[in-house]
């Protein structure tokens, strides 16, 4: 290829005497999707906050953009050098239109006043390149997640930007939104434009990246070309050991035909969900796939009775039940771990402790009221022992865990009420490839001693490697099952025909 | 394997010193937040008793700084309560008010002249309730509905009294308002009202960090969706706080009336709402909820007294007063901010 854009030489970063980032040598080229790769506290963000002037580099390193050497200082830095940085919580303000975003900081203005009409103007092509469907005038918050990230990348080019660092863009994005910039980036690859791929996805990685740079412990462990990308050398990398059974599975795919626990009749909300009925058995992990906004949050909140059913009803161990509330639903024993930890599952400044104990607190109770201290106690040292859960102690706040640790202690309060299913839903987003793992054979684990367990995911690698068999979702119904072969695995191209409705073009 | 040179065999070197660094930091954040406003209240103390040429530090003054703190700090503990579920309750002075008023009434009653103290205490608990009620069941905003009580139940005081001032100079358990408890004989004894506050402030350090109950009002204002998704019922712990926060009212409404013998609807807790509020932020407890200590109310509320009584003997004038303890307000706020900024939550 020509000359890199971007070459970064033994650029460190030092926090109180903590290496954050250690010589690290990174060479980009122009019209190339370069993914960068790492766990959680690789360095990834402090690379990236680097490069867009937050953060100012140790000296002795050196930055070329261009083959010049560079020094990018403050917030707008990154950008006077050309690079610009797209961030998982999009930057933009809703109340603001299109325009006035895109231009934001760089407001044009005639004798003192704001020009709105040259300003709509100015950015219609761009608009108009990137195949946008909205006009500059719209206001942001009509947008829906796919359209401000279009708003994102427009802001970028604007700024002449010949760099653009993505940093999981796809979070928030459903599939055909997904696809959507999958092509977009192709497109600004073809005009020249060097994009930085930050993500934790395999199958986007695959599905992109021209080349994979890998980060651990704040060092650049590797770079892979086109042709070396692997998962297994690629999560090698990232953990810096060999990760033989990534996806553990020791109990009895078989178990499906043992006693059903959970039936779920005919189960909707007037709404997202329409008419859903599945079951799950004793020992058995069923995936619950589906494109994002297919209803599967919605029918676990169902079945947990954490919204009102307009119809549907419940058996568990072949007895009807009636659950109105998420109360209800653990007093049952049917415990569900929310896709969103922060928001809907942890206390963050509450201590680990409390965490794990809160469901269980009224049953140890001390005379009906008083906290069993002892017992609390006990209970979290168990689960951090038995989840190895990575803390100071267990009185720590869970907020300053990180995100697979977090997962844990959720995960614990859980499995503290020894439930009889277990509905996961996304167990491992945003938790790293190590704690992933752990999560998996977790997962394992409780199927073996019999715990029902439904995960719904939209990582269908995940679901096909811990699941043994997959129901999937699709505009709130249950489009279909996909269940291994004597001798087959469960088929990617089937879940996603399902997923799609697709399934009779394969047929 | 053409990647091998580059994945090397190193050990994967841990992070432990960031991890220690980290739990020193957060240790030391903990000591900051449980010491609270103490070193100030210490510093308060110690500046006006030299300011007063030693006038502070007497048995005398400090009983009627523990007098003056009473009533503010039983009100400040239950505003404590509603602000770790992230509410407030604006409706207290008001409720005091009530509550005073319909004890004074039914103690001139003969014959059920005794029962006015739990008649105080039930009045308090009712008004609140009917404010938990509002807020939990039909989820209207606490600011919004516990304004609108300050305003109503004001109405209800002065009704009670025909408007005017109620007295009763022969009301049963006076003590508690004026009589002291005897540690030693002739050395040492606490105002009854002191014993009073004391009392509410053991209680809802119980009922706060002992209690499932506590644990519940903690989550809920941390995160009241996920509470309400680990099968915590929000709705009975609303409740709970807003009739804890309306019985202790009472409960200051009874404390005043029988150390006045007299209430008026119109005057009795005027803005008492704002001393109690003021006490929980300077205690530490976050506005957001989920953060807070019943110690650091009362540290707060003492701080309160100490200033009102401190000004005073070194003969600042009331008007400054006011601007004084308005700045105190302001910096508390300032404060609360800075200890977010450290928080978890981010």
């Amino acid at each position: 290829m020509n000359d890199p854009i971007l070459e970064m030489r033994g650029v460190s970063k030092t926090f109180f005497g903590i290496k954050a980032l250690r010589a690290v040598d990174l060479t980009v080229y122009p019209g190339e999707i370069h993914a960068l790769m790492g766990e959680n506290g690789a360095g990834k963000s402090t690379l990236m906050k680097i490069l867009s002037g937050a953060y100012r580099p140790d000296p002795g390193g050196e930055i070329r953009i261009e083959g010049k050497a560079v020094r990018i200082e403050g917030p707008l830095g990154g950008r006077a050098a050309g690079i610009s940085i797209i961030y998982q919580e999009l930057s933009l303000a809703p109340n603001l239109s299109v325009a006035e975003n895109i231009y934001l900081g760089r407001e044009m203005s005639r004798s003192g006043l704001l020009a709105r009409g040259a300003m709509r103007e100015g950015v219609g092509p761009i608009l108009k390149r990137l195949g946008a469907d909205f006009l500059p005038s719209t206001l942001v918050t009509h947008l829906s997640m796919g359209q401000r990230q279009l708003v994102e990348i427009a802001r970028a080019l604007h700024a002449r930007s010949k760099i653009l660092i993505m940093d999981e863009p796809t979070t928030s994005l459903s599939a055909a939104e997904s696809e959507r910039l999958f092509a977009l980036i192709r497109q600004l690859r073809a005009e020249g434009l060097a994009i930085i791929y930050i993500s934790h996805r395999m199958d986007e990685v695959y599905a992109l990246g021209d080349r994979v740079t890998v980060l651990r412990d704040g060092r650049l462990v590797g770079s892979l070309d086109k042709p070396e990308i692997r998962a297994d050398t690629i999560v090698r990398l990232m953990v810096g050991r060999d990760v033989s059974s990534f996806y553990k599975k020791d109990h009895d795919p078989e178990a499906g035909r043992g006693h059903p626990v959970l039936a779920a009749i005919d189960m909707a909300d007037g709404g997202r969900v329409k008419g859903c009925s599945l079951t799950v058995h004793a020992g058995e992990v069923v995936g619950l796939a589906g494109l994002i906004g297919a209803g599967r949050t919605e029918l676990a909140h169902l079945i947990i009775g954490a919204s009102p059913k307009t119809s549907g009803r419940l058996e568990l161990e072949g007895r009807p039940v009636e659950i109105r509330t998420p109360g209800e639903a653990l007093e049952a024993g049917i415990a569900y771990l929310t896709e969103d930890r922060k928001a809907l599952g942890l206390f963050l400044d509450m201590s680990c402790l409390d965490n794990i104990n809160l469901a269980v607190l009224g049953r140890d109770a001390k005379l009906g009221w008083f906290l069993d201290r002892d017992k609390a106690r006990e209970r979290a040292d168990r689960a951090f022992a038995g989840l190895s859960i990575r803390a100071a102690n267990v009185g720590v706040p869970a907020g300053g865990l990180s995100g697979g640790n977090q997962q844990k202690v959720l995960l614990s309060r859980l499995l503290a009420i020894a439930p009889k299913v277990l509905i996961l839903d996304e167990p491992t987003r945003g938790v790293d490839v190590g704690a992933k793992s752990e999560i998996y054979s977790i997962i394992d684990n409780l199927a073996k001693a019999g715990t029902a367990i439904l995960v719904i995911s939209s990582d269908l690698p995940e679901i096909i490697g811990i699941c043994d068999r997959v129901i999937v979702m699709r505009a709130g119904h249950i489009a279909g099952e996909v269940s291994r072969g004597p001798n087959s695995p469960l088929a990617q191209e089937d879940i996603m025909g399902l997923a799609t409705g697709m399934e009779h073009l394969d047929a | 394997m053409p990647d091998n040179s580059a994945v090397g065999v190193k050990p994967a070197s841990t992070t432990t010193n960031g991890a220690a660094a980290e739990t020193r930091r957060q240790r030391m954040r903990m000591l900051i937040s449980a010491l609270g406003m103490l070193p100030v209240l210490l510093i308060l103390c110690i500046g006006f008793n030299v300011l007063s040429e030693g006038r502070f530090f007497t048995g005398q003054n400090l009983g009627i700084v523990l007098q003056q703190a009473a009533v503010n700090t039983v009100l400040a503990a239950g505003m404590t309560f509603v602000i770790l579920t992230g509410g407030i309750d604006l409706s207290v002075g008001s409720i005091l008010a009530a509550s005073a008023m319909a004890g004074l009434t039914l103690s001139k009653v003969p014959e059920l002249g005794m029962l006015w103290l739990p008649a105080a205490l039930l009045t308090g608990l009712g008004f609140g309730i009917v404010n938990g009620a509002l807020i939990a069941l039909l989820r209207l905003p606490p600011f919004i509905v516990t304004l609108g009580s300050l305003t109503a139940v004001r109405g209800l005081a002065r009704l009670l009294g025909a408007d005017t001032t109620v007295f009763n100079p022969s009301i049963p358990y006076a003590f508690i308002g004026n009589g002291s408890l005897t540690l030693v004989p002739g050395v040492a004894s606490i105002p009854w009202l002191s014993v009073i506050a004391l009392l509410v402030i053991l209680v809802s350090w119980l009922v706060l960090r002992r209690t499932v109950l506590g644990v519940h009002i903690y989550a809920v204002g941390g995160n009241e969706s996920a509470a309400r998704l680990a099968g915590i019922k929000v709705w009975a712990v609303l409740i709970f706080v807003y009739g804890i926060s309306g019985l202790f009212a009472g409960l200051g409404g009874a404390m005043q009336a029988a150390r006045l013998y007299a209430a008026n609807g119109l005057q009795l807790g005027q803005s008492y709402e704002l001393d109690a509020i003021t006490a929980v932020i300077l205690g530490g407890t976050s506005f957001v909820g989920g953060i807070g200590s019943i110690w650091g109310t009362l540290v707060g509320a003492l701080i309160i007294a100490v200033l009102s009584n401190g000004l005073i003997l070194i003969g600042v004038s009331d008007i400054w007063q006011y601007v004084i303890k308005g700045l105190v307000i302001i910096g508390a706020v300032a404060l609360d901010r800075y200890r977010l900024q450290g928080s978890a939550r981010t």
